[in-house]
């Protein structure tokens, strides 16, 4: 364990996330974990990390850090501005930083949230199988909170890159303000009959009431089959789950609930769920209707990619 | 058709691309959570390949799995062969777990609410309260926290008006037909009767929770010096 950084400034809700907490879902434990699993992976990849080590996530306005020590990090996700010691530094790729440089990551100009990996990942404890800050329940992460002035963040045992490694353009997304999701109608689909065309027909604006928990939307209201109560029996909720509350105003669940009442009218596919964690608010989402096969296909395909781009940066290595 | 009851054939929701719902029965019912937990017993000792958790809640249960390793249709078959093995297969009962719980004074703030409520006095929501042991049908909203089923009629009481800002972890209270516990501090309108000086959520302790779905609680009235005594062990 070596002391890495010093923070200067906290930004507005940096956490230490790793790939999640999976083994008390039946106890009310939420997964929690890096909401954009895809830049997480690639943050951890870019410095040669092994899957599942702990990034710091940082939501809209990021931190300025004082290195205190020698590693290779980098940033992904969303484009932040990041700049080491005053000259610009480029997210994707990874940048070897030394005692006294200061790093400073403004905030997001294109995307939410980016991720910030460090040579051995971010060294904290491990709480019933994860790194993953759950600040409702001050777990895990540096003392179960988001990070403030003062912390010093500690990274764990890790190899230097003999070459640095950087992301090919063509595997880096874009991030605009018309965002689409593919989702499997279900599981409570059979209560929408009437409103299903209708809110794959229809686009929502992401309100401001947006956090890792889930993501409120406002558009045309989705109104239940009549006759439908307006909740079911409490079930567990998934990430990706669209639940529509009787105000008819859809809300995207991520990865801090654990059960809910609401009917859920479609659910985002895995692949997608990367692309709501960088939706600002006033940005535009549509729902792209696909069928579980089709959507396993698709689990399959980005698998794949996954595979390739892994081969590909560590054959640079 | 009666608001409760178990279904003739499981019903399966697809929840997305890596979770199915698997439904025993209608509404909130015994039969249908013991079915329910017996599910996720005979699951649970041979899970299926891919399978990657089981949660169980009211009336169903849900399977999280990888796509890359099992199929819906693999996943249903393993399911039913597990219901066809179910008779055969003895499930353990329902373990019953003890929470001592200190009642009224500064640890059970509203217990006088409670009973001016249900023209009761204070010995007797105690006793009301204790005599039962609790149904676990499920475990969710935060870490530990129980879905409580069996309080007494006598006992029903709506929630404050105000809730409070911060109830210690290990409050026992009531809101209308439910009862329960705060494994965590946390704000909230429940009424408040009392305090276990049990640690209900421990993150450092191999097991960082006393219970799970499908067993019983049973509240044990404990005086103040006993409190203070376990609390001395759980926390100190």
């Amino acid at each position: 364990m070596m002391e890495l950084f010093l923070v200067r400034v906290p930004g507005l809700y940096t956490t230490v996330q790793d790939a999640g907490r999976f083994g008390y879902l039946d106890r009310g434990v939420p997964p929690s974990g890096a909401l954009d699993t895809f830049a997480y992976r690639m943050a951890n990849l870019l410095v040669g990390n092994p899957a599942g080590s702990a990034v710091l996530e940082i939501a809209m306005t990021g931190p300025v850090l004082e290195v205190l020590a020698e590693a290779d990090i980098a940033l992904t996700g969303a484009e932040m501005g990041m700049t080491l010691s005053g000259e610009a530094a480029a997210g994707w790729r990874a940048h070897r930083v030394r005692r006294g440089d200061v790093l400073r990551i403004p905030k997001a100009v294109k995307g939410c949230r980016a991720y910030l990996s460090v040579t051995g990942g971010i060294e904290v404890p491990l709480v019933m199988g994860s790194r993953s800050t759950l600040v409702r329940a001050k777990l895990g992460g540096l003392e179960g909170r988001i990070l403030k002035k003062g912390d010093v963040i500690s990274r764990g045992k890790g190899v230097l890159l003999s070459t640095p490694r950087r992301l090919p353009g063509h595997w880096i997304p874009e991030y605009g303000p018309d965002i689409t999701l593919r989702a499997i109608p279900g599981p409570q689909d059979d209560y929408f009959t009437r409103a299903m065309e209708s809110f794959f027909n229809s686009s929502y604006e992401v309100s401001v009431e947006t956090d890792r928990m889930g993501y409120r939307l406002k558009g045309p209201p989705i109104f239940r089959d009549e006759g439908r109560p307006e909740s079911i029996v409490t079930e567990p909720t998934m990430p990706g789950n669209v639940q529509v509350p009787a105000d008819g105003q859809p809300i995207i669940v991520l990865v801090e609930q654990t059960t809910g009442g609401y009917m859920k009218i479609a659910t985002v596919i895995t692949p997608d769920i990367p692309r709501v964690a960088q939706a600002m608010p006033r940005n535009r989402i549509r729902f792209e209707k696909v069928t579980l096969d089709e959507a396993h296909v698709l689990f399959r395909i980005e698998a794949g990619r996954m595979r390739e781009i892994e081969e590909h940066l560590s054959s640079k290595n | 058709m009666p608001d409760a009851y178990l279904y003739t054939k499981p019903r399966i929701r697809f929840c997305g691309d890596r979770a199915i719902i698997v439904e025993y029965g209608e509404g909130i019912d015994r039969t249908v959570n013991e079915k329910v937990r017996a599910m996720a017993a005979m699951l649970r000792k041979s899970l299926p390949r891919g399978v990657e958790a089981i949660i169980p809640a009211y009336r169903s249960l849900s399977l999280l799995y990888n796509p890359l390793m099992v199929s819906t249709d693999q996943i249903a078959k393993a399911i039913e062969a597990a219901e066809k093995n179910l008779r055969q297969t003895e499930i353990a009962e329902p373990r019953i777990v003890e929470i001592p719980v200190c009642y009224g004074g500064e640890f059970g703030p509203d217990l006088e609410i409670v009973a001016d409520h249900n023209s009761l006095d204070a010995g007797e929501v105690i006793a009301v309260h204790t005599s039962v042991d609790y149904h676990i049908y499920m475990i969710g909203f935060a870490p530990g926290f129980c879905y409580l089923g069996g309080l007494d009629r006598r006992l029903h009481t709506p929630r404050r008006k105000t809730p409070r800002t911060l109830l210690p972890a290990g409050s026992v209270g009531i809101a209308e037909s439910q009862t329960g516990m705060y494994p965590q501090d946390s704000p909230g309108g429940w009424q408040i009767i009392g305090r276990t000086p049990l640690r209900l959520f421990a993150p450092w302790r191999e097991e960082p929770f006393l219970y799970r779905a499908g067993d019983r609680i049973r509240f044990v009235s404990v005086t103040e010096e006993q409190f203070h005594r376990v609390y001395e062990k759980e926390w100190g």
